[in-house]
């Protein structure tokens, strides 16, 4: 064990600190009832949380490739079930993002969610707890633990503070996901049979047979590509985050759709390499198919909720397009995109919550020609529509580039499938934005962005921007961990 | 010598300065317009500041973030750079008086959106200039794209928004469809989108694949489609739709040169002479230009709406400037370069002087204009002499730039880019003559009088005027150009 994981340096085990401190908040609330209380209680638990995952970046160390501030202790000996925890450099940033983006999904339903605010907080705070816990997770029935638990709360959020058709996309979201997760209890299972033991890292350095290899990896990939989701899987997504409400859609967009992509990387890579690398092939269809198909969807949406959606899907794809062509610069790529897309989408859904807040529309014709009226609204929107395609100068453009460097690299007929992608991407962002903007001439009164909503807007878009202009320092946290896992899986290659 | 030096970020971060503060002084339209004058002078003068090195024949070069290995956000500053960032710094002072009297003569809507993105368009035609590889360049070129799309739908009519559409149709496409992976494409092949050294040798590696190459050549291209080669020209003329001073600045100079600048760019800093020249990419982008100079020129002659004329004659002028280059010889190349500044100084000339005719007589059509000579004689004037340095008359300075093309034509001793260059002159003539003869020769003095039409504000013809003398001064005195250009030989 002590191979792959670094004890936690810190004289307090700060993994465990940032995973529960949620639930401490959690445990206040329930004590109290008035409602500006629970708010700022979830307020402070969340920010809380976010203080301490920035403490956890400082104290990272970017040069091992090893699982860091490891915590471990023993939990249901008879089937060697253990507490562990650590992080290397796949997870850290998306503590940082998860942690980011709760704050942010607080802050949205500050005047938003009228009725039982205190199971809503609740929810959110639970939901943070138990992404991080995926994120952190070394013992597969730990992870799996976190993994079911975040679906309970989703589900909640989305079929009490849902729109109208919110009880078809609440139970259509559960029964998929729980059919996936199902598949992943049977690969964990297969591989304790094999391993005798739960613990990820143990798991992740041996070699299997490439029939065992197959079917995990499948087993996996069903599990991973419905989280992501991956065509043809993804038609829960669009029906979940329409009618989520804003809290809700974002944690899906930001962190829920990275578990998938996060898996894949985590799991199916180190453990089956072999398979990963004869299914490949296959992954990468899937992946241009999602990019062009998504684009071409989000063409002809009148829903702005729904076009941020179905563009996911195309995010999405370039995430595993990068995942799958294996290459440093690849892999790279994808994990920036999953930390750009989390901030992009997330703030998107934000922006459409802002604007459904006073309209009580999600219509993108009832919602045009805010230019004059919101001007400050439509900057922000502006910013986060063009990093959504991909524009120079913002985190989503880094991001392709790295992927599309590998989808290049790869087979240059793929490459070009997926740039079609990224022009389609630019029309139907750009139409949407240019509606936004200049879609109406009628004079209507629409209050502007208050500070509440710039204070929750605001460092969503420096993300954007420093990711775009410096992204160096966000690579070399994951720099030594990619460059590792590829260099295990090049032993595999051939 | 390569000098490490912050000095190109200086122009680019003043103009970011000044777009804020004139959206800051929105309410305060006397303030705000201080601001783009001021702004102007000053990027202009950091322009200048940076002559000296560069005439010396030292490269002033930054990095400000690495973005992957071989790639980054870096500057450079060499003469091709410099040539760039003086016409489109210089110019934007004369666009910025010139634009208070249009703008409020005609009472125009969104003024501060208005400045400020023309502000950023320019951010974005500096930054093109000093760009030290395709990543920088890249960025700023969309720069250019997504901030000059307010200033074409201006109207917010459906003439303004069919126009826009069009316009980021065109060059958004273009841009993501081609550009993108023919960047990604040479990255792919060579590990670096930087720019070589030296404009001979390129990046390209000796062993590359060659068909992958030419795949890559054709895609920049094509991609850069602000150089409005044809068939990728359609959006200039639909970009007229703007108000004539965003036509006269933005659609004769910063956005179309940033086009001919960034396929100069790469054809010399990432292909290289001899790789052009070795895989005879470089003839044949020769004779496939040639194309769009004669097909432009015989369109023009076809239209009456004088701005639509002048957008053709561009079209058909911006293929000189990758004519030259293409010829790869000294002063083909020389002449090429140096065309992106008499052609800039003309062009501006001719749509300022479109836009005061606009303003004092509302008149859009060249058939109206019999006569108006007597009514705007400085502006017509003004027309006369820069339609002269589009034929190429001496001492006008579109002499120097035939002269030089010519001379190139001759020393590689083509015969049929020395015929196209012929031709596309007689057909300037026939497009550019009339309209001054028009405007002199015929017509009553009498009924312009009655009309009360005379000359537009002085903040107009004043700009026209002093540009149109700069475009003589360049024709009578272009040692000072071709002496800097050289320094990239």
């Amino acid at each position: 064990m002590e191979k792959y994981l670094i004890m936690n340096p810190l004289d307090f085990p700060i993994l465990s600190t940032i995973i529960f401190l949620p639930l401490v908040g959690v445990a206040l609330i329930l004590l109290m009832r008035k409602e500006l209380a629970i708010k700022v209680t979830a307020l402070i638990a969340s920010i809380a949380t976010l203080v301490l995952s920035v403490v956890l970046c400082a104290y990272f160390d970017p040069r091992t490739p090893r699982f860091q501030f490891g915590e471990s202790l023993s939990w249901i000996q008879m089937y060697n079930i253990n507490y562990t925890l650590g992080v290397d450099g796949i997870t850290i940033l998306l503590i940082v993002l998860t942690a980011l983006v709760t704050p942010a999904c607080v802050l949205c339903s500050w005047t938003s969610i009228s009725q039982r605010i205190k199971e809503f907080m609740i929810c959110i705070l639970l939901m943070e707890t138990s992404m991080i816990g995926v994120f952190c997770s070394l013992d597969f029935i730990l992870f799996y633990v976190f993994w079911e638990a975040m679906l309970i709360p989703m589900y909640l959020l989305i079929a009490v503070w849902g729109g109208p058709q919110r009880d078809y996309a609440s139970i259509k979201f559960f029964i998929y996901t729980l059919f996936g997760s199902v598949f992943l209890l049977v690969a964990i299972i297969a591989l304790y049979l094999v391993n005798g033991t739960f613990s990820i890292p143990e798991a992740m350095y041996k070699n299997y047979p490439f029939q065992f290899q197959a079917w995990v990896f499948l087993a996996f990939a069903i599990a991973f590509a419905i989280k992501v989701p991956m065509f043809p899987f993804h038609t829960w997504l669009p029906a979940a985050h329409t009618e989520a409400p804003t809290a809700g859609s974002v944690l899906l967009a930001s962190i829920l759709l990275k578990m998938g992509t996060y898996g894949f990387m985590r799991f199916c890579l180190p453990i089956t390499p072999v398979a990963s690398f004869a299914f490949a092939p296959y992954i990468v269809a899937l992946s241009v198919i999602a990019i062009i198909y998504g684009g071409f969807v989000c063409l002809s949406q009148t829903d702005m909720k729904k076009l941020i959606a179905y563009s996911s899907v195309a995010h999405m794809g370039f995430v595993t397009l990068g995942i799958f062509t294996f290459t440093k610069i690849g892999f790279e790529g994808a994990m920036l995109q999953m930390i750009n897309h989390g901030i992009t989408t997330g703030a998107l859904f934000l922006s459409v919550g802002i604007v459904y807040e006073r309209t009580h529309s999600r219509d993108i014709y009832d919602n045009a020609g805010l230019g004059k009226i919101t001007p400050v609204y439509v900057g922000f929107f502006g910013l986060f529509a063009i990093s959504s395609f991909g524009f120079p100068g913002t985190n989503n453009f880094v991001g392709e580039l790295y992927v599309l460097v590998s989808a290049f690299a790869w087979s240059k007929a793929v490459g070009f499938l997926a740039v079609v992608g990224a022009v389609l991407a630019a029309a139907y962002m750009l139409r949407l934005l240019k509606l936004i903007v200049w879609g109406r001439e009628d004079k209507r009164t629409i209050r502007d962005m208050n500070l509440r909503e710039v204070i929750y807007l605001l460092p969503l878009g420096v993300f954007v921007i420093w990711i775009g202009l410096f992204p160096r320092p966000f690579v070399r946290m994951m720099e030594m961990t990619l460059s590792h896992l590829l260099w295990r899986l090049q032993g595999f290659s051939h | 010598m390569v000098i490490e030096s912050a000095q190109p970020l200086l122009p680019i971060a003043i103009v970011l300065c000044v777009s804020v503060l004139i959206l800051l002084s929105r309410k305060k339209p006397n303030v705000r317009e201080f601001w783009s004058i001021a702004g102007a002078v000053l990027t202009f003068a950091a322009v200048v500041m940076m002559v000296p090195p560069v005439w010396r024949g030292d490269r002033l070069v930054y990095t400000l973030s690495t973005i992957a290995p071989g790639i980054s956000l870096n500057f450079r500053v060499d003469a091709l750079s410099l040539v760039f960032g003086i016409v489109s710094s210089f110019l934007w002072i004369f666009a910025s008086v010139y634009n208070i009297g249009y703008m409020r003569t005609l009472k125009e809507h969104a003024q501060t959106r208005y400045y400020v993105c023309f502000a950023v368009s320019i951010l974005g035609a500096q930054g093109v200039s000093y760009s030290g590889g395709l990543f920088s360049l890249y960025l700023f070129y969309e720069i250019i794209t997504l901030f000059t799309y307010p200033l074409v739908a201006h109207h917010q009519d459906e003439e303004g928004y069919a126009g826009g559409k069009k316009y980021l149709v065109y060059l958004m496409g273009t841009s993501k469809g081609l550009l993108l992976p023919a960047v990604i494409l040479t990255y792919v092949m060579t590990g670096t989108l930087d720019f070589s050294d030296t404009i001979t040798s390129g990046v390209f590696p000796g062993g590359a694949d060659n068909v992958w190459i030419t795949v890559t050549y054709v895609l920049f291209i094509f991609g850069f489609a602000k150089a409005a080669i044809m068939p990728f020209h359609n959006w200039l003329p639909s970009a007229m739709v703007a108000p004539t001073p965003v036509s006269a600045l933005l659609h004769a100079v910063a956005v179309v040169k940033a086009g001919v600048f960034c396929i100069a760019r790469v054809m010399l800093s990432t292909f290289g002479t001899a790789l052009l020249q070795d895989s005879g990419l470089g003839l044949l982008t020769a004779y496939f230009v040639s194309f769009t100079i004669l097909a432009a020129s015989i369109i023009a002659l076809t239209k009456d709406d004088l701005k639509a004329r002048l957008a053709y004659s561009t079209v058909s002028q911006l293929s000189y400037v990758i004519l030259g280059v293409a010829l790869l010889d000294k002063s083909g190349v020389l002449g090429g370069i140096i065309h992106i500044l008499n052609h800039g100084f003309s062009k501006i000339t001719l749509f300022f002087c479109a836009g005061a005719i606009f303003v004092a007589s509302r008149r859009k059509k060249i058939s109206d204009m019999a006569g108006i000579g007597y009514a705007m004689p400085f502006t017509m004037g003004a027309f006369a002499i820069a339609s002269l340095s589009m034929i190429g008359v001496p001492p006008v300075a579109g002499f120097v730039t035939k002269w030089y093309l010519l001379n190139g034509a001759l020393e590689i001793g083509n015969l049929p880019i020395m015929i196209i260059l012929m031709a596309s002159t007689i057909l300037n003539a026939g497009y550019f003559v009339p309209i001054t003869f028009r405007a002199f020769f015929t017509g009553d003095k009498k009924t312009w009088k009655q009309e009360g039409i005379g000359e537009a504000p002085l903040t107009m013809v004043i700009p026209l005027v002093i540009a149109a003398l700069i475009s003589v001064g360049l024709g009578l005195y272009p040692n000072a150009f071709s002496y800097l250009i050289g320094r990239l030989f």
